[in-house]
């Protein structure tokens, strides 16, 4: 009987191995793919024809598909934000830094976070799903095999729609977490709006601005380019759609996660 | 005169992990041949026109469409060579984000074709009253009928006037009328733009209408040749099976 159980726990041990072998193998190989497809999208950003209708309705469609879910959680989480932090700086005095803190907190690292992570759900899902039912449909077959680089009309277009909107949609959920915050401000007292304008602005600068600005670019970029990659990729079936859909939105997320880090770790070694 | 060639596949072998698909493949399609390709399903009839066209990268051997070896050839050679060789997809593969319209517009704006937008809508009508259905111009994919889809995507393929035209099924999921209409139509398109073409069938009738010579595939390689007639009336019952 021994002898059975410590073979099983060696055939065991050998599958855990493996498993684990093949998903870091895994890991790398998608990396190395992605890598490879990137510098496929980004040549065919410079290669006519341009396709800027196109280019204008993913853009349209992007924003208008996240525009009520950016600015609805915007203002909740500036009202949330402001709640919360009330009475800690009551507790010292400092109530007049609140429109100020919130204004850092927000435009520094919440707003592009919070609306990156709500526009990996939203767009590279989105997008993901699309171009995996056409793939499955053949429709990227049907447009790689007449020789009109899919590449250019279906990914490009998507990619850079996604890198332009999604800093103007961190915007909006910026403003209106202020709109959030100043209302949440007025429960507990009375302030006019030029003054929270000031006190908020008054705290930020462009070292705050410029790089939560420039990191939503590369948020946007690799939303939309993730989304695209997995759809580009999805295997023949219907449910490799919903798995193109799913692993989209993990993807480009934990790649939210890794660009704001980078960003933290760049700013603070300037 | 022989007639030029137009596809010469030599030797091709094509492998998902352990399962070998194409075993030894070797076809010569002439200049204005119709070639019927027959046999069971998921035997690797499709992956032999996919390699073709290097939707699928074969193993081994040798692919020689109109002159140019595709498996050497580089990206912007192969896209030269794949505007020349249409491809009916077996469920049609229309955009379905984009109106008959634009589906049909859309090769030839991205391929620039044609440079003025007035020549490229001759095009489009012209195509689409090759397949009879010009009435069906500004409807939506979703508007039409299998059939129909069919039409529509033949003419999307015939839109750049290709030279060899690859059709994957044309005829399945269609009932016997339409389908005897699609065979019809292939030897009308054979006629009127002078293709030579690929046709990949489970339908007798089809095969029947539309090929000179059928191949039958079979475990990865082409076990017999001839026209219908010849095939129908094999000694072999395993080849007349096929016509039955």
């Amino acid at each position: 009987m021994r002898k059975v159980h410590v073979r099983n726990f060696k055939i065991r041990k050998f599958h855990v191995d493996e498993e684990v072998r093949n998903f870091y193998n895994g890991i790398f190989i998608d990396l190395g793919e992605l890598a490879i497809f990137t510098g496929k999208v980004v040549k065919q950003f410079f290669q006519p024809p341009f396709e800027y209708k196109e280019l204008i309705k993913q853009g349209y469609l992007i924003g208008n598909k996240s525009f009520s879910l950016i600015s609805v959680t915007g203002f909740i989480m500036g009202l949330v934000l402001t709640m919360q932090m009330n009475p800690i700086l009551s507790n010292f005095g400092a109530q007049t830094l609140l429109p100020g803190v919130i204004a850092v907190a927000m435009v520094r690292e919440l707003g592009p976070v919070i609306a990156g992570l709500i526009c990996a759900g939203k767009i590279s899902s989105g997008i993901g799903a699309e171009i995996a039912a056409m793939s499955v449909t053949e429709q990227i077959d049907a447009m790689e095999v007449s020789g009109t680089k899919p590449l250019g009309f279906v990914v490009a277009t998507r990619v850079l729609a996604a890198t332009v909107v999604v800093p103007i949609l961190v915007i909006f959920a910026d403003a209106f977490s202020f709109l959030g915050a100043y209302l949440a401000i007025n429960v507990f007292e009375n302030m006019s709006i030029t003054l929270f304008v000031n006190s908020a602005f008054d705290m930020l600068s462009f070292k705050d601005l410029i790089p939560a600005t420039i990191k939503t670019f590369f948020f946007g970029f690799f939303i939309g380019l993730i989304g695209c990659y997995k759809g580009y990729n999805a295997r023949s079936g219907t449910e490799s759609v919903g798995y193109a859909a799913n692993s989209a939105v993990v993807s480009s997320s934990l790649t939210v996660f890794v660009i704001d880090l980078i960003f933290v770790l760049i700013i603070n070694i300037l | 005169m022989e007639q030029e060639k137009v596809i010469i596949v030599k030797d091709l072998y094509k492998s998902f992990l352990d399962k070998h698909v194409l075993r030894g493949i070797n076809l010569t399609l002439h200049r204005g041949e119709n070639l019927g390709i027959m046999g069971k399903s998921g035997i690797g009839k499709s992956v032999l026109t996919k390699c073709i066209v290097r939707l699928i990268e074969p193993d081994a051997g040798e692919i020689n469409v109109l002159g140019t070896n595709v498996l050497r050839c580089n990206e912007a050679e192969l896209n030269e060579i794949r505007k020349k060789v249409g491809y009916l997809f077996q469920g049609g593969a229309l955009y379905d984000s984009m109106s008959v319209r634009e589906n049909l517009l859309f090769p030839i704006r991205r391929t620039q074709f044609v440079d003025k937008k007035r020549e490229a809508e001759k095009l489009v009508e012209s195509s689409l009253r090759s397949v009879g259905l010009l009435d069906a111009i500004d409807k939506m994919p979703s508007e039409l009928s299998g059939g129909m889809k069919k039409r529509i995507a033949l003419a999307r393929t015939l839109i750049l006037r290709p030279e060899i035209i690859l059709y994957d099924e044309p005829t399945t999921g269609l009932d016997a009328v339409t389908s005897g209409e699609i065979s019809e139509l292939i030897v009308k398109i054979r006629e009127e733009y002078n293709t030579a073409s690929i046709i990949i069938t489970h339908d007798t009738k089809c095969v029947k209408i539309a090929t000179d010579n059928i191949k039958i595939m079979q475990d990865g390689v082409f076990v017999a040749e001839g026209t219908y007639e010849e095939l129908s009336r094999s000694s072999e019952k395993g080849i007349r099976d096929y016509f039955m």
